[in-house]
């Protein structure tokens, strides 16, 4: 017994021994993988969220030639701050996932190079944000919208609210979930899309109203979707309105189980909605800068822009892409949503945020 | 000798603890390679901080009491109280330690929360209270104070308090004056664990306290991760450091008032059937807590995952086999694997790391060695946000540069790993009688084999639950593996929280089943261990 114990501590000795060693070979590239060398390879930076077919990656190695590796670094928030903090010594050459709520930061950073991507040409003006320089691109756009439980308002009689103005009606008294907005990524998009649609003055009023509406804070969306909403398929909430996104039905739909239904048993309040666009920068300092200029133009290319909508719920910036069905059927495409510039957003943003926190949740 | 020991342990948290920490203070607070003082000041007379750091002290205070009021008859039940189903209810009741809080705040709310059990049985609701956040610590540290205080009862000779009473003390009186000074350390140990974990608590708070409370760690979060104010950052993540070091170094101070050569036993040999009305009800008691504050969380999960729209059935579990559901890459089953493969190398690390710390621990003391005791806990008061952002700026130049190397996870999760099996392996050493090392080394026995012949059997139950609890630990752990870069492998929390961030049914079931498999895993880690250890051969 004794010996075998002491072998196996000797085993586990050399093993770590061998972890340790490992590391120090490791430690020669840029980046790790099967130990070929760097050159083929680029590596995407991007946030938890990131997904995209295994086919379409083949299809870029094919392309190029070059193989995708992708480093997932936390929320989109602490992807953009560690891409802050590694300025000039980046973890990747491509970051991807950096929306408009938080542009101006990295921006001012100078985190990324400029580089025009091909076919930027086809993507509409109001979503290049950093048109003049080029130092990011924008790769798809999603909506911050109150999603609504179809089954409540039916059973109830009562209409889905519609807008804004709408959340502080009587008739719609606690039943709206809402994230933190200084924790939650949705909860900022819809304390900003307050702030643009009431401005600098009416939005703290508009918030004490929702307050007194009995609206419910929670910490992020995973509680606010799947414990407090009524409508998500696997919660039980009571609340039959929450923040969420405008492809949410879509995804309620396809994750759902069964059938495909004719309805989804969500809907979106179409007036509601504040709009987020993604972008992807070639990142300062990059190892594989060549590489990364081609990850940037496939990221804008057809096979990418076609594959976002069931991978990742969000819209291509390419009008040329062709939506999946489903994604059409049960999703809404938003209009007029609620937008602000990156400036203004980077400019107030801390203010707006400890303002909100002491009104609403202190 | 004492150095050689310590030479490992050392260079790994030079590397990878104190240098990446100190990195990132810096970069808060040093400004043109001065160190810059204002922020501190500014911050400390901060009211909201003020009260963030008041709440951070009762609430870990009351949780620790409360945890202790309710495990420490467990840790007596478990040492000495035989009966059927022992060895499963011990691995169960520590896999809450090791479940992402993520994972245990989705059972609680479905308990404590709004439509959850209690509402319906009773119309309590508990979530957003201070009351969540202490039962959930009790969950979540329950087994801390049942296995460190529980494993050195369990060894404890009991035929000592049985002289006590032949010589005439009451039974009272022959525990306090034999036993409990036995134990004292061990619950000391104990108590700081949880008043640690509940002092830096960071999901636990978020989830089940809702937006209104904030521990210190929940605000070094905030600061670090979302506003990236690192001054202010530094200067909070340095007061933590100092709490947790005071704490630490009284603990340190504690223990060795307290601390004798025990006469240890075999495990397990001083267990019997329980006796008298008095043990039922104790054992009756113990059970039922278990059940109410530790099993039913777990068996909502186990529920959640198992019913589908269609009746219960394993859809879910299916469903994780299936790489085209669009969630990942690879098919969600898949992190379990990497989930074990890091899990395993992390506890290598976290065993050699620690166990070559404890060795040299155990050799009797200075000043030097004791406060690199408590250093070694250190890790356990530093906030994984800090943590992580200092591997990204220090590790980030050859000869280390281990940016996107695989090897940070398994780090970072051992890191965390070596306090438990330094805490584990210690007081057994410790209490090793030294003159059987010397009796040992005047017979001609080497060094190494002192070591081997005395320690090595004494301590291998102990090194065995000590790797238990790395590997379970690094199997949950998500609060740093999820700021490390890492390739595209997700382990089991992090693919949970990932499936929980999507809507739909699907997602959310699968999550659920993904937690459930989490649980089975760990359950079935520490029942191999239970099984593992030596038999009773009587070697005392």
């Amino acid at each position: 017994m004794t010996r075998s114990s002491a072998r196996r501590l000797a085993a586990a000795l050399a093993l770590s021994a061998a972890a340790v060693t490992l590391t120090a070979c490791g430690s020669g590239g840029d980046s790790d993988g099967s130990g070929s060398s760097g050159g083929d390879q680029v590596t995407l930076v991007t946030h938890d969220s990131f997904n995209v077919s295994p086919e379409v990656l083949e299809k870029f190695t094919e392309q190029t030639g070059y193989r995708v590796q992708v480093l997932r670094a936390g929320d989109a928030g602490v992807m953009v701050n560690q891409a802050v903090l590694s300025k000039n010594n980046p973890q990747g050459d491509v970051l991807f996932g950096i929306d408009n709520t938080l542009l101006s930061r990295a921006l001012d950073e100078g985190v990324f190079t400029p580089y025009e991507a091909a076919g930027l040409d086809t993507v509409p003006e109001t979503y290049q944000l950093d048109a003049g320089e080029h130092r990011v691109t924008p790769v798809d756009s999603g909506d911050i919208c109150v999603n609504y439980d179809r089954a409540y308002f039916a059973e109830h009689d009562l209409a889905p609210p519609q807008d804004l103005d709408d959340l502080i009606d009587p008739a719609y008294r606690d039943l709206l979930v809402v994230q933190n907005a200084a924790t939650s990524s949705p909860g900022l998009g819809f304390l900003l899309g307050t702030v643009a649609a009431y401005g600098d003055d009416g939005w703290q009023e508009y918030w004490q109203a929702l307050r007194d509406n009995g609206v419910e804070v929670v910490d992020g969306w995973e509680q606010a979707y799947n414990e407090r909403f009524s409508g998500a398929g696997g919660g039980a909430g009571d609340r039959p309105l929450v923040v969420s996104y405008a492809s949410s039905p879509p995804a309620e739909v396809i994750y759902g189980e069964g059938e495909l239904p004719e309805e989804g048993p969500t809907g979106v309040s179409s007036g509601t909605c504040f709009r987020q666009i993604e972008f992807a920068g070639l990142l300062a300092g990059a190892g594989n800068p060549e590489g990364g200029q081609a990850l940037l133009d496939f990221l804008i290319g057809l096979d990418f822009q076609e594959d976002l909508p069931l991978q990742m719920f969000v819209n291509p910036v390419r009008p040329d892409a062709e939506l999946p069905q489903e994604f059409v059927t049960y999703g809404e495409t938003i209009e007029t949503p609620l937008t602000m510039e990156p400036q203004r957003i980077a400019e107030h943003r801390e203010d707006w945020v400890s303002t909100w926190t002491s009104l609403v949740i202190r | 000798m004492r150095l050689a020991l310590l030479a490992v342990p050392l260079v790994f948290f030079a590397l990878f603890f104190a240098y990446p920490v100190a990195a990132i203070i810096g970069r808060g607070l040093r400004d043109g390679g001065a160190w810059q003082l204002g922020p501190a000041a500014e911050v400390l007379s901060d009211p909201g901080i003020r009260k963030v750091l008041w709440f951070t002290l009762w609430q870990a205070a009351a949780s620790t009491a409360l945890t202790l009021a309710l495990a420490l008859p467990g840790a007596y039940v478990f040492a000495r109280l035989d009966f059927p189903g022992k060895r499963l209810l011990h691995a169960a009741v520590t896999v809450p330690f090791v479940l992402p809080t993520v994972v245990a705040g989705a059972a609680f709310l479905a308990l404590l929360g709004r439509g959850g059990l209690l509402e319906d049985l009773w119309g309590i609701r508990l979530d957003t209270t201070v009351w969540a956040i202490l039962l959930a610590h009790v969950f979540f540290n329950y087994a801390v104070v049942v296995r460190t205080v529980g494993g050195l009862w369990a060894q404890l000779d009991p035929r000592q308090e049985e002289a006590a009473r032949v010589l005439g003390a009451n039974p009272a009186a022959a525990w306090r004056r034999v036993t409990l000074p036995a134990l004292a350390p061990a619950v000391a140990s104990a108590a700081l664990m949880v008043f640690l974990f509940t002092f830096t608590s960071f999901g636990v708070v978020q989830i089940l306290g809702g937006p209104r409370y904030a521990t210190l760690e929940v605000e070094i979060y905030r600061q670090t991760a979302q506003l990236l104010d690192l001054p202010t950052a530094a200067v909070l993540t340095l007061l933590q450091f100092a709490a947790v070091g005071a704490l630490l170094l009284l603990h340190a101070r504690t223990v060795r008032r307290a601390e004798t050569s025990l006469r240890l036993v075999d495990a397990g040999s001083a267990a019997h059937r329980p006796r008298g009305a008095a043990q039922w009800s104790l054992l009756a008691g113990v059970l039922l807590s278990i059940a109410l504050l530790l099993l039913l969380p777990l068996a909502v999960l186990v529920e959640r995952s198992l019913s589908g729209p269609d009746g219960y059935g394993f859809a879910y579990y299916r469903a994780l086999t299936n790489t085209d559901s669009g969630t990942f890459v690879v098919a969600p089953w898949e992190a379990i694997g990497h989930s074990l493969a890091y899990g395993a190398v992390a506890t290598l690390i976290a065993l050699t790391v620690g166990g070559l710390a404890a060795a040299a621990l155990t050799r009797r003391a200075g000043r030097f060695t004791r406060g690199f005791d408590a250093l070694l806990m250190l890790p356990l008061g530093t906030s994984a946000v800090t943590v992580g952002f200092g591997f990204l700026i220090a590790l980030d130049e050859p000869p280390l540069d281990l940016r996107s190397s695989w090897i940070l996870v398994p780090l970072a999760q051992a890191l965390v790993g070596v306090p438990f099996v330094v805490r584990v392996l210690l007081p057994v050493l410790r209490a090793v009688d030294d003159r059987l090392r010397e009796a040992a080394a005047v017979l001609g026995a080497s060094p190494l084999r002192v070591w081997r012949e005395v320690d090595l059997p004494l301590v291998r139950r102990a090194a065995l639950v000590a790797a238990g609890f790395a590997f379970a630990v690094s199997l949950g752990e998500f609060g740093a593996t999820v700021f490390i870069a890492r390739a595209d492998t997700p382990t089991l929390p992090v693919a949970v929280a990932r499936l929980l961030g999507r809507a739909g049914e699907l997602n959310y079931g699968q999550a659920m089943a993904l937690s459930t498999i989490l649980m089975l895993v760990c359950a079935a880690t520490l029942l191999v261990l239970e099984r593992l250890r030596p038999g009773r051969t009587g070697e005392l």
